[in-house]
């Protein structure tokens, strides 16, 4: 079976910090990295693959060039093949256009059975991109999956997290999953596979290499916007209690039960 | 295509735009700014410019088609109303109401009708509902398809859905497939009093900046919005409404929901606690949750924690709170060595009466509380069970 696993490289977004003066953004030393959802994309392809004794498993992203340093971490992870969807008429893309890029992507691919994204990016936390790429590709879908209990060439059976428990879903092949952290634990790369990533070929497709409607793509092809940035403003008066701990806590008590 | 456009005339190199570009995306080279592949065109470096040398240049869209009503997509589990949904018709009828449109609610489910009368009560003048056996169960090609084919017939201008597995599941299917716009997880709504449009406000990069989005030439606007941000409508059942009997419709299932399972014991109560006593990184160890727990009781409340402590396996994840956990607005919001963590705050500022005890008196966390203590938690919390006990 062709599995693709779709992955997006990220600032990471958890070493971010505020600079309080200024109140804008401090980024330095903060690194690109593989979106940390999809790296349990992708150990749950391999998973699939190696339970399944056959097979190849695609890594799928967009983005700008230097995303090839992502795709080789994936390479000397275990996946067969690595393909970045990289033009500049792909750029600004919200995640209507992302998900037309990427189905457009995967129609060159050929025929294949699962698609396999994260929950969401750590940057835009939409979590939209899996779910508009199923339906641009007419398959069905199930997000937030914490386990697979079965798959082969014909259905898979997954178990999808809700707000009080999970529901069980079948699903027909070809189709499309996003999984949470729960699902697996991501293995490290091997020496050898580090050294295959090095030497293997990244194939870079652009606009000119793929079957699609310009209209559709990056910014001109978004229906959503942004029109305005701007940092969160956090100013209330805190009222600072002091004196010893007891004498503390006795003000705080006689608030407190003012309030409940 | 449009893009940002540096007019190289007009900037001096002052390198505040870079400083301000969330994705590292400007570098100045000889005294000008060079925008890199890296740039998103979010616009935050238009802004940010003194000198107006930045333009963000948008390639000329067509007018929106015609559309008219706000629409509240109501969420129901096993025939229950999501509470989100209550959230959804109080926020929908503001909206509604400052643009002089009728406010819809969509309900698809088997023998809603009551529900659907009660959906009426609390602010829809139209209730579209779609009762089939068929639709007991959440499914997402089936209510896709069915949510599409009315969108299709009505024409909505906006449809707000609540930000749950299910509505985040639901709306990118159905705006990819009616080839609209969707903004996902919205804690903030207004309609843009000079164009009409919807002003969708969200938090971006992992919490640490927000962003205005705008969708203007496709019909309806769809957002996804955080529960627990919004106020709830209040119940009026003398208003009267129109119930609109909607038709399945013809799809072929390719998927198949098995069963459904609750997990109760997992299921903290988080989002409907008055009071919340949580913990994070400077607990230092799991037992000392236990101190928490007490604290927790005393005032009737639940414990939550912060992503750390649940990474530290102190606590299981439905406790946490922020940005990748749940979002609370508890009465009260007792911080317990939480450093405050913009993710962290995402999820919890909107809390009536925030309280902080830290020991470092230079943490965010003070700077959302209503009263900070500085001091060792582990002094503070005994000290202030043995006052409430008194």
């Amino acid at each position: 079976m062709q599995i693709i696993v779709c992955l997006k490289q990220v600032p990471d977004t958890t070493e971010v910090k505020i600079n309080p003066e200024t109140n804008t953004l401090m980024r330095e030393g903060v690194q690109s990295v593989i979106n940390p959802f999809d790296m349990y994309a992708l150990e749950e392809g391999l998973r699939i693959k190696e339970s399944l004794g056959q097979g190849e498993v695609t890594v799928l992203s967009m983005g700008p060039p230097q995303v090839e340093d992502s795709l080789r971490e994936a390479l000397s992870l275990g996946a067969d093949r690595a393909v970045l969807l990289s033009d500049r008429a792909f750029a600004g893309a919200d995640s209507l256009a992302t998900a037309y890029t990427l189905s457009r992507g995967v129609a060159k691919l050929g025929e294949f059975g699962l698609i396999i994204c994260g929950k969401q990016a750590i940057d835009g936390d939409t979590a939209q991109v899996g779910p508009s790429l199923a339906e641009q590709l007419d398959i069905p879908h199930a997000t937030y999956v914490r386990k697979v209990q079965s798959v082969d060439e014909e259905k898979m059976v997954v178990e999808r997290m809700t707000e009080d428990g999970y529901e069980v879903i079948e699903l027909a092949m070809p189709t499309l999953i996003t999984v949470l952290k729960d699902i697996n634990q991501p293995r490290l790369p091997s020496l050898k596979g580090k050294l295959r990533a090095k030497k293997a070929q990244i194939e870079i497709w652009g606009k000119e290499d793929l079957d699609v409607e310009e209209e559709r793509l990056g910014l001109a092809g978004s229906p959503t916007q942004v029109v305005k940035i701007f940092t969160p403003q956090r100013a209330r008066d805190c009222r600072v209690l002091e004196g010893t701990a007891e004498e503390m806590a006795k003000v705080l008590a006689q608030e407190l039960k003012k309030i409940i | 295509m449009g893009g940002i456009k540096v007019d190289l005339g007009l900037c001096t190199g002052c390198s505040l735009c870079a400083k301000q570009c969330p994705f590292g995306a400007i570098e100045i080279v000889e005294k000008k700014a060079v925008i890199t592949d890296d740039c998103t065109m979010c616009g935050a470096c238009v802004d940010a410019c003194h000198f107006n040398a930045i333009t963000r240049e948008v390639a000329q869209k067509e007018a929106a088609p015609d559309s008219s009503g706000v629409w509240v997509y109501a969420e129901q589990i096993e025939g229950q109303i999501a509470s989100v949904v209550y959230e959804l018709l109080g926020e929908g009828r503001k909206l509604a109401d400052s643009k002089g449109e009728l406010l819809g609610a969509v309900l698809f489910g088997s023998e809603m009708e009551e529900a659907a009368r009660d959906l009426i009560a609390f602010g829809a003048d139209r209730v579209y509902l779609l009762d089939d056996p068929q639709f007991f169960n959440y499914h997402d090609e089936l209510y896709a398809m069915a949510l599409s084919e009315l969108i299709g017939k009505e024409h909505p201008e906006i449809l707000l859905l609540g930000a749950t597995t299910i509505g985040r599941s639901l709306g990118p299917r159905v705006s990819a497939r009616v080839g609209t716009g969707l903004t996902a997880d919205c804690t903030g709504l207004a309609i843009d009093p000079e164009n009409g449009m919807l002003l969708q406000t969200r938090p971006a990069f992992g919490g640490n900046i927000m962003a205005t989005i705008v969708c203007p030439s496709h019909r309806p606007q769809m957002a996804t919005v955080r529960p627990k941000v919004f106020q709830s409508a209040a119940r009026d059942p003398n208003r009267t409404g129109e119930i609109i009997k909607v038709d399945s419709p013809q799809v072929t299932l390719r998927s198949k929901l098995i069963e459904r399972v609750r997990e109760q014991a997992e299921n903290v109560n988080l989002q409907e606690a008055e009071v919340i006593v949580a913990g994070g990184r400077g607990l230092v160890d799991e037992k000392n949750f236990k101190l928490l727990e007490e604290l927790a009781q005393a005032l009737g409340g639940v414990v939550g924690a912060t992503r750390a402590a649940v990474d530290s396996g102190w606590i299981s994840y439905p406790h946490q709170i922020g940005q990748t956990g749940k979002t609370v607005s508890p009465k009260l919001y007792i911080a317990c060595g939480i450093s405050g963590a913009i993710q962290h705050l995402a999820g919890m500022q909107s809390a009536e009466t925030i309280i902080a005890i830290n020991k470092n008196p230079d943490a965010p966390i003070f700077q959302v509380a209503h009263c900070g203590i500085v001091g060792d938690v582990f002094e503070i919390i005994p000290a202030l069970l043995a006052e409430l006990k008194q």
